[in-house]
């Protein structure tokens, strides 16, 4: 079956079977390293992609779902020459160990300040509980997410 | 232990630790100058650890590897600071049996320890040669000349030729030898600073940073079906049913081994999953009843060994007694990275990309299990997620290994499920540790008894003697013998880890005793049996103090003549706010944890805060304060992450995780059913580093494990005003403690 989704901004095309993970496809067709294989259960997080700008767990979506819509990973976010605020604070608060779980913590605080640009903590750890780090850097994530934040409403004002 | 390595002191008062380590490794030590250390773990050419390369690099290359833990900056900073040269000439070679130096396992804290003293000798040497070159070019003497950023000066000025014009990487064919001067303290640039880490770009921006975005032409993907213990024997499978689907190449069994390859990546999921079906398991062992394990590590056969003894016990008069039992259970590393192995076998060569922590070991390991000479295994480090010590990355390592031998010429990519990694990776042994002590007079320790049972803390399928180790090896028709449990003698210790505590305490008898058949699998997790003994130590000083009417700190600071030590606690009670804190049974409480990782590394002491709600024994988790000695810190940020991550990780073992088995084997297969700390559950955390340049540099990685359980039972006891001495101390312990007058 062919799917037709934008990835990243540019229109795309798939004969794919339709029932494979949207991470699969994505990781291995089209050769994405932003989402992760954590769990493959929607527990994790490592695996969030945007779907219409809303974060989703790629691991239980089939490919078919997203037909006609819009899905953006972290490499659609932000690259080297043009970087997300959020991926410049990531960076700068050094706001992992492994990074393994990067991925998901950046797409869900994408989605997050795409609603509220001035969250508090409690915002944060509401829309990134269930995202999980085994290394520990939460608070270094938290704080990279203010940061953004911060420089998000400073660019408007 | 054979008695002619003890060294029995009778008489003297003097602690006995019970050791029968090499010279060598204690030198490390206790070197009072680490850039004096003469082994290069028999990797003495130069150009082994350093390459200059075309294009004003140079090339590092070292046996430890990352894991998120910020080795690698670490190293290429020692390495910059010694050769004069900025962080963006330094690369950091992969780790690749092929040409990097043997450094075994990246393990126990040991990495800047061991590397970083092996990186600045031969970048210190490096240097020497680079500029002895340079002072011949010139016709200069070498006194004269100086580097900046690999630059030539002679007297301060430029003189046109650099690192990469001397030499183009010739000349480094040369033994490193001992007595190379490394730079002076006072003129460090780059150690020292928070350089950032040099992996974080490439993650934030998906480049490719781990073993999964590794693809290679004609990659095959690869699936294990286990039972629901990872020792069932696989009695029935109906393969051809799977072997006849769509996409599958082929379905591998032998023995207990069962695997499945498919062109993409669902197939082999399906593939699986239908295989799974038609299997028929049988349990090997019986499970000991998961909730009682502590009572089962002390009925279970074991052998006893002496830890550490002082004579005199009891001489003295102790007018008090106090006893009491502290216990952990199985932990899981439970990376969010499932283990994955890539493997690739051309007839002649097996090539390996791995997340394991030793390529080396692995390596041997993988050769023995196979039947092939060392040489013709190839392993390559692959960085994936955290491993936080020995999970399933070995395992998967030879899983894919053996899966490509059977489909010669195709890159076989592994991926364990996540019930693969819970079921499949060794624990963390579950402890007992028993202390009795006597108080005298006025109220200071006069005796200590101390008692550990706990199942082996390493298990690593290091080289052909810890091969049957491995899953594989277990599984497959003719199984490897599994080795007899290892026991890790002091002074570093395994399940006696920071068994012996710091304090001055004149009599003190300490054994352990380890259960010869795990009922689990278990193997190394950060810190090993530190993380028990200390919970122990610590929670029980606060007992001490609380029997003797002292203060906590007092307590501790009245024990302790170690100066580093004193300073470590002194400087947490200047800076957490202890004294504001209402306590004992308001709901709200503070405590604090100590320890001298391994009693020969970093010291780390522990305040948190915290509060309990009454009603339903919910723990909410406040403030943590850390104070860290390492010695020379090369990385000051690098620190404060490992403790943090440290205090946040071991926060999570000791309130809410638990590895569940029963009849039917393990029953934590996901994160539903293993439970980690959360975004809303982790505290205000904040770090101080008290820096000792003059002292030699030691790795923190393991530091906090211990001292965090201990602060939060302490804070937990006064807040509650209940005691809780079995990990986790979950809200529904803390519920029954609460309600029950009984319970002390």
């Amino acid at each position: 079956m062919t799917i037709n989704f934008k990835l990243n901004d540019k229109a795309v095309s798939l004969d794919i079977d339709p029932k494979t993970p949207l991470l699969e496809a994505l990781r291995n067709d089209f050769e994405l390293n932003g989402p992760k294989f954590g769990c493959g259960l929607a527990q994790c997080g490592a695996c969030s992609v945007l779907l219409e700008g809303e974060a989703v767990r790629s691991c239980v979506i089939p490919v078919a779902a997203v037909n006609g819509l819009n899905v953006t990973t972290l490499e659609g976010l932000g690259n080297q020459q043009n970087p997300h605020v959020l991926q410049l604070a990531f960076i700068e608060e050094q706001a992992m160990q492994c990074g393994y779980c990067s991925n998901g913590m950046i797409i869900n605080a994408a989605a997050l300040l795409s609603r509220n640009q001035t969250p508090e903590k409690k915002d944060i750890d509401k829309a990134l509980a269930a995202n999980l780090c085994r290394c520990g850097a939460h608070p270094r994530i938290v704080r990279a997410i203010q940061r953004a934040a911060k420089s998000l409403t400073k660019d408007v004002t | 232990m054979s008695s002619t390595r003890r060294q029995f002191l009778q008489g003297s008062g003097a602690l006995v630790a019970y050791f029968s380590l090499p010279a060598s490794v204690l030198a490390q030590y206790t070197s009072p100058n680490p850039g004096q250390t003469k082994e290069l773990r028999g990797n003495t050419s130069l150009d082994t650890w350093i390459r200059v390369e075309a294009g004003g690099l140079i090339v590092i290359s070292v046996g430890k590897v990352e894991f998120g833990q910020g080795i690698r900056t670490a190293l290429a900073q020692i390495a910059a600071e010694e050769l004069d040269i900025s962080m963006s000439r330094v690369r950091m070679a992969e780790v690749d049996t092929a040409h990097s130096p043997d450094e075994s396992y990246t393990f126990s804290a040991m990495s800047v320890q061991q590397s970083g003293t092996r990186v600045r000798k031969a970048a210190a040497y490096a240097r020497q040669v680079l500029l002895a070159h340079a002072a011949k070019t010139l016709n200069l003497p070498t006194a004269e000349l100086s580097v900046v950023n690999g630059s030539i000066l002679h007297n301060g000025q430029p003189t046109g030729i650099d690192y990469w014009e001397i030499l183009e990487g010739k000349d480094f064919d040369r033994v490193v030898p001992d007595d190379v001067t490394a730079k002076p303290l006072e003129q460090y640039q780059v150690i020292g600073q928070s350089v950032p880490r040099l992996d974080i770009p490439d993650k934030v921006f998906a480049k490719t940073s781990y073993l999964a975005d590794q693809r290679m032409p004609d990659m095959a993907h690869a699936r294990v079906v286990r039972g629901s213990s990872p020792d069932a024997r696989l009695l029935e499978v109906d393969t051809s049913t799977v072997a006849a689907m769509r996409g599958v190449l082929k379905v591998v069994r032998d023995g207990s081994f069962l695997a499945v390859v498919a062109e993409r990546e669902m197939q082999a999921t399906q593939a699986a999953a239908k295989l799974a079906e038609s299997c028929r398991w049988q349990a090997k062992k019986t499970f000991p009843d998961a909730s009682r394990v502590s009572e089962w590590l002390k009925s279970a056969k074991s052998q006893t060994y002496p830890v550490a003894e002082r004579l005199s016990l009891s001489e003295k008069a102790a007018v008090k007694v106090h006893s009491a039992q502290y216990s952990r259970p199985f932990l899981a590393h439970a990376s969010i990275a499932p283990s994955a192995a890539i493997a690739l076998w051309n007839g002649k060569v097996l090539t390996v990309w791995s997340h394991g922590q030793g390529m080396y070991p692995l390596r041997g390991a993988i050769a023995h299990t196979l039947g092939l000479k060392q040489q013709q295994v190839r392993c390559v480090h692959s960085e994936s997620g955290g491993v936080y010590g020995h999970n399933g990355a070995d395992d998967a390592a030879c899983d894919a290994a053996a899966i490509a031998m059977q489909l010669p010429n195709r890159p076989i990519k592994l991926q364990w499920s996540r019930a693969d990694e819970f079921r499949g990776e060794p624990y963390g042994s579950a402890m007992m540790v028993s202390t009795r002590a006597g108080l005298d007079s006025q109220g200071r320790i006069a005796d200590w008894q101390q008692d550990i049972w706990s199942c082996t803390h390493s298990t690593r399928p290091g080289g052909a003697a810890g091969a049957g180790n491995l899953l594989y090896a277990q599984q497959k028709q003719k199984p490897l013998s599994v080795p007899p449990p290892r026991v890790i003698p002091q002074p570093i210790g395994g399940a006696d880890r920071n068994a012996v505590p710091l304090y001055d305490i004149p009599a003190l008898k300490i054994n352990k005793h380890i259960v010869l058949e795990a009922p689990l699998r278990v193997s190394a997790l950060r810190s090993l049996g530190a993380y028990a003994n200390i919970f122990a130590i610590e929670s029980f000083m606060d007992e001490l103090a609380v029997a003797s009417a002292v203060d906590p700190f007092e307590f501790r600071l009245a024990h302790l003549s170690d100066q580093r030590a004193r300073r470590v606690l002194e400087r947490l009670r200047e800076v957490s706010a202890w004294g504001q804190i209402p306590t004992y049974g308001t709901g709200k409480g503070w405590g604090i944890g100590f320890a001298k990782y391994k009693n020969l590394s970093a010291y780390c002491a522990v305040f948190v805060s915290l509060s309990v709600d009454q009603k339903n024994g919910q723990v909410t988790l406040d403030k943590t304060h850390a104070v860290i000695d390492a010695g020379l810190v090369v990385n000051p940020d690098g620190v404060r992450a490992q403790i943090e991550g440290g205090i946040v990780q071991s926060a999570s073992w000791t309130l809410k995780e638990q590895v569940k088995f029963g009849s039917l084997g393990v029953r934590s297969t996901d994160w539903m059913s293993y439970p980690i700390l959360g975004f809303s559950e982790v505290p205000e955390l904040d770090v101080e580093i008290i820096e000792r340049r003059d002292q030699p540099w030691l790795g923190v990685a393991e530091a906090a494990q211990g001292p965090t359980a201990a602060a939060i039972a302490n804070a937990i006891f006064r807040a509650s005003g209940k005691r809780l001495r079995d990990i986790p101390l979950t809200a529904l312990k803390i519920l029954s403690a609460v309600k029950d007058p009984q319970f002390a």
